[in-house]
């Protein structure tokens, strides 16, 4: 058995800077659910198959279930608790909201997340292309359909927002 | 929950190589974990300590080499970044392509090419079109740099010839010429390729001059099917001839039973498949940018 020294983790979770002495093998999953009680990333599948647990690693969506914490030392976290401001819904909320695509609502904080991840990155999607981003995010209740409507609706008010430059 | 284990980040490949000659079988290279993780989830195998590549500077470069003929990817590259790099759509699109379907985008943004490598779970995409490709993989024991070819890398099923204190620093491609085409092609139920085919197709006067097919997923590790190539080479250059090697691509496949698969559909699949890798491998090569790359 290895002698296992704590790690000291220096990250930014939602814009907050955060330090905190972790076992290496703490997964960034547990770090946020049990120690900082940022619930919205799920733990599902525990393999990196169905997104429930997805947030953002300097912008990049990955796993927290199969990331290890130390991994974010040094860089940004961004999780659904992060979306909001001062109370009110970011756009992509907004538009899962407007387009009804929330069933049980397990898995909405991942493909969320993996939405904004995919407008970073291409503002204006086709819907082949939002398929293909979102194809590893699973909707345990199908509401596929309008999942789909959502992002393509988030990328119209990502659109809006950029003309009248709010 | 993990068993605990310690966490090493050397900056060089020779302090890696020399941490896992001292920790020997405890301990573990990490890179993406898109593999090791699950393992040590599962407990399937026990690691005291993990020696994470990834602060190794430049380990995870995408360069063209100096006499432009060829693409170093370094081992750390993720598999985003070189669905990405410009450089790879440009001068391998079919790789780009490649990279762009493999597993997720979460698995994608982790996971590294040379740990897909190394990890050589046959039902994985990389290792078929490198073979192909004539790709070379460089390994570093921190003293000394060997190269293998990458259809030689996987020796059985999840191992290779690389040695437990080597590190695969970087994967050197080929690029194809003007006359020579790229096609590479999968059937894919989950999250895996179930079966897939890589061709390389040289065509002269119309003619397929010289041709590269290999298999993946079906067998321990990507195979070469050069009794097809033969045949190929001297039929005409068209999208449909492929179709003349079907049933010998179906006879010659090395497959065996799975519980969910049965030798019979898996050689089935694969003749379809090389078929549609030799058709996409034919139109790239005699019309460059009307070729489709679909994966």
């Amino acid at each position: 058995m290895p002698s296992e020294t704590m790690m000291r983790l220096r990250t930014t979770i939602n814009g907050e800077d955060i330090e905190l002495d972790i076992e290496p093998r703490e997964l960034l999953i547990d770090v946020l659910r049990h120690r900082l009680e940022l619930t919205g990333a799920k733990r599902s599948c525990d393999s990196q198959v169905c997104g429930a647990c997805t947030v953002l690693l300097d912008g990049q969506p990955v796993s927290s279930c199969c990331t290890l914490a130390y991994e974010a030392d040094g860089r940004t976290v961004l999780t659904v608790e992060g979306l909001a401001q001062d109370g009110h819904l970011d756009l992509i909320q907004a538009a899962f909201v407007e387009q009804a695509a929330i069933q049980c609502g397990f898995c909405t904080p991942g493909f969320v997340l993996t939405t904004k991840a995919m407008l970073a990155e291409n503002p204006r999607p086709t819907r082949d292309e939002i398929k293909h981003y979102l194809g590893g995010n699973l909707c345990r209740c199908t509401g596929y359909w309008n999942i789909l409507d959502a992002a393509e609706d988030a990328a119209r008010r990502l659109a809006a927002a950029a003309e009248t430059g709010s | 929950m993990l068993r605990p284990f310690a966490i090493h980040q050397p900056m060089t490949v020779s302090e890696a190589t020399s941490l896992m000659r001292d920790y020997g079988d405890a301990a573990a290279f990490y890179a993406g974990g898109t593999e090791l993780l699950i393992v040590l989830k599962e407990h399937l195998a026990v690691v005291d300590h993990l020696i994470d590549l990834k602060r190794i500077p430049g380990l995870d470069e995408i360069s063209l080499q100096d006499d432009g003929a060829s693409l170093k990817i370094g081992a750390l590259a993720t598999h985003r970044a070189i669905e990405r790099s410009v450089l790879v759509q440009r001068r391998l699109p079919v790789l780009a392509a490649l990279e762009a379907k493999v597993a997720n985008v979460r698995v994608r943004a982790a996971g590294t090419l040379g740990g897909n490598l190394c990890f050589a779970d046959p039902h994985s995409d990389p290792a078929t079109l490198l073979s192909a490709l004539g790709a070379t993989l460089t390994l570093d024991n921190g003293t000394a740099q060997r190269n293998v070819r990458a259809d030689a890398f996987t020796t059985d099923l999840m191992t290779t010839d690389r040695e437990p204190d080597e590190v695969l620093t970087h994967i050197t491609v080929p690029l194809p010429g003007a006359n020579v085409g790229t096609g590479y092609e999968r059937i894919k139920l989950h999250e895996r390729p179930t079966v897939s085919a890589a061709a390389v197709i040289t065509v002269a006067d119309n003619l397929i001059a010289a041709a590269r097919l290999y298999l993946g997923c079906i067998g321990d590790a990507p195979q070469r099917l050069r009794d097809v190539e033969d045949v190929l080479v001297g039929l005409p250059a068209l999208v449909t001839s492929g179709e003349r090697v079907k049933p010998l691509i179906a006879s010659l496949a090395l497959t065996y039973d799975t519980p969910f698969e049965s030798a019979r559909y898996k050689r089935q699949l694969a003749s379809a498949v090389g078929v549609r890798a030799i058709a996409a491998a034919v139109a790239n090569a005699v019309h460059p940018q009307g070729s489709r790359h679909a994966v």
